[in-house]
């Protein structure tokens, strides 16, 4: 057997993945884009599911699939922009956008060739438990990521403040 | 604590069993291939049969707290065939095409509803060794899955090009989204309680006590915020204002037919059931049996009753419960939802996570 069943699920989900990026930026209807890139965002979820780190799958699923796509359908809604967005390219724009994808794509590849895959570095077999993860998120000791994960919540909370403050409504406007 | 009751009924060593045998015929990568496809058709079926069993006591129910008597024509006395002639008159029904919408994401959004709703239903611990996908974060996963289906909705509503439609998405978009947190926060209350996210682990460690006895008042209070946001995320009443007969029409599934609407209609029923079997599961012990300490001789008759009778049996109890709620409160308005989870229930689901913390901290749950 020279290939495995994961192997060929992995082929199915990349494909997928690079057939629906293609898509989502090709399409004329924003909220069709919105749509195909939901559907590569399950496929990495996906591939976190193949590697056996279903911690990450989830979070990608609960993040992005039900997070952000959701803003983002939320928003397009809301605001009605559903014409078609066609646009003529012109041929200055297509050529450097042409450049700025190879010139990505071999600086990709020259990363991944030059560096080998992670594969060895990884533990196989066992997940990393999410008690661990907790606890090291949390900690204060060394590799531990207290300080991270407050800085972020601080930013949170700003976040929160001022979309609240945007949207709050104004009292002396509306006595007026 | 003498434990083997909880392996009179375990699953697990029929399912190795199984799959050895199958690995000694074939290669190993065929064999799960199989052993996916046939569970996958266990899913669909048991999903099906629930649809239906769900349906009609729906209907009983309903007709019971309105004083009727329900169907009673097809199928003998009780009306038993109903709802599986209705299933077969909408299998024969047109799926109509919309002018002037998008079809692509019209035809889509009913499955992604009913992935969602199947990502979660295949999570449930029917029994000891019998649950179908586990992983070691199971309650997240759950959480993680229920959260695509809102997308469905809102598709659904904008595809169909209507303004009933797109009201009634945008109503049950909002309520879902907001209800998501009270639902998160009531779960991470139990995964405080037990100390872990694995749904069978969660289970396990209910043998010695279901969480709602061992948490006490604070896990009936999580209890009961879990009931109501869980109404509120499987769009039932009084939280169906995404629907609204008499205002919308339908709400967001006005322009569907046949069985695109038909999934729908499933996926709500079934949504019904999830939630009633995560509350099973959080709350009332899983497939665990019922004890009550020093009466060994009961406790030993309930530890002959499977585990699967057991979680179906709570979980119809609670499904009942919220029928109950769902045919005795009048709807309320979209601003009254919005108000009462970010007013009240928000709140409230934050003080229970802080008092759970309290009770674990100070060992006050048993």
């Amino acid at each position: 057997m020279g290939i495995t069943l994961q192997e060929i699920v992995f082929y199915v989900v990349a494909a997928a993945i690079m057939v629906c990026s293609i898509l989502s930026v090709t399409t004329g209807k924003i909220l069709r884009a919105a749509t195909y890139l939901l559907f590569v965002l399950f496929g990495t979820g996906a591939i976190y599911g193949i590697l056996g780190y279903t911690f990450l799958g989830a979070v990608q699923l609960m993040v992005y699939a039900g997070g952000i796509v959701v803003l983002y359908v939320f928003s397009i809604l809301l605001t009605q922009s559903d014409k078609n967005m066609k646009y003529k390219i012109g041929k200055a724009k297509l050529v450097s956008v042409l450049l700025t994808t190879l010139i990505g794509a071999a600086l990709v590849l020259f990363l991944v060739f030059t560096n080998g895959f992670a594969l060895n570095m990884i533990p196989q077999g066992e997940e990393l438990p999410a008690r661990e993860i907790g606890l090291d998120l949390i900690g204060t000791g060394k590799y531990q990521y207290v300080l991270p994960f407050e800085v972020v919540g601080v930013l949170l909370l700003a976040c929160m403040i001022g979309g609240i403050l945007i949207a709050r409504k104004n009292k002396e406007e509306e006595e007026k | 604590m003498n434990q083997s009751f909880l392996d009179y009924y375990n699953l697990q060593p029929l399912f190795m069993a199984i799959h050895s045998a199958l690995c000694s015929v074939m290669p190993e990568g065929l064999a799960i291939f199989l052993e996916g496809l046939v569970v996958g058709v266990i899913i669909l079926v048991l999903y099906a049969v629930l649809a239906i069993v769900l349906i009609y006591m729906e209907r009983k129910v309903c007709a019971a707290f309105q004083c009727r008597i329900g169907p009673n024509r097809v199928g003998g006395k009780g009306g038993l065939l109903q709802v599986p002639a209705d299933v077969l008159k909408i299998l024969t029904k047109e799926i109509i095409e919309l002018k002037n919408s998008d079809h692509f994401l019209y035809n889509l959004a009913p499955f992604l509803v009913i992935l969602a709703s199947i990502l979660t239903f295949s999570c449930l611990p029917w029994n000891k060794g019998g649950e179908i996908l586990h992983m070691n974060i199971g309650i997240f996963f759950v959480l993680a899955a229920s959260s695509i289906g809102v997308l469905g909705i809102l598709l659904a509503g904008w595809s169909s090009n209507s303004k009933y439609t797109i009201i009634g998405a945008v109503r049950s978009g909002a309520m879902i989204i907001s209800y998501e947190l009270s639902i998160g926060l009531t779960v991470l209350t139990m995964v405080m309680m037990s100390g872990t996210m694995d749904i069978q682990e969660i289970v396990t460690s209910q043998a010695n006590g279901w969480n709602i006895f061992k948490g006490h008042i604070v896990a009936i209070a999580a209890f009961i915020i879990y009931l109501i946001a869980g109404n509120a995320e499987a769009n039932r009443g009084p939280f169906d204002l995404a629907e609204a007969e008499q205002e919308l029409t339908a709400g967001y599934h006005t322009e569907y037919s046949g069985m695109h609407f038909g999934f729908f209609y499933l996926a709500e029923y079934l949504n019904l059931f999830i939630t009633a079997g995560i509350a099973t599961t959080l709350f009332l012990g899983g497939w665990m049996p019922f004890h009550i300490a020093g009466l060994d001789g009961f406790n030993a008759v309930m530890d002959y009753i499977p585990g699967v009778i057991w979680f179906v049996g709570k979980t119809f109890f609670i499904v009942f419960l919220l029928m109950w709620i769902r045919w005795t409160f009048p709807r309320l308005r979209i601003d009254q939802v919005l108000t009462l989870e970010w007013k009240y229930l928000m709140p409230a689901s934050l003080l229970v996570l802080l008092l759970m913390t309290i009770c674990k901290v100070f060992g006050l749950v048993f």
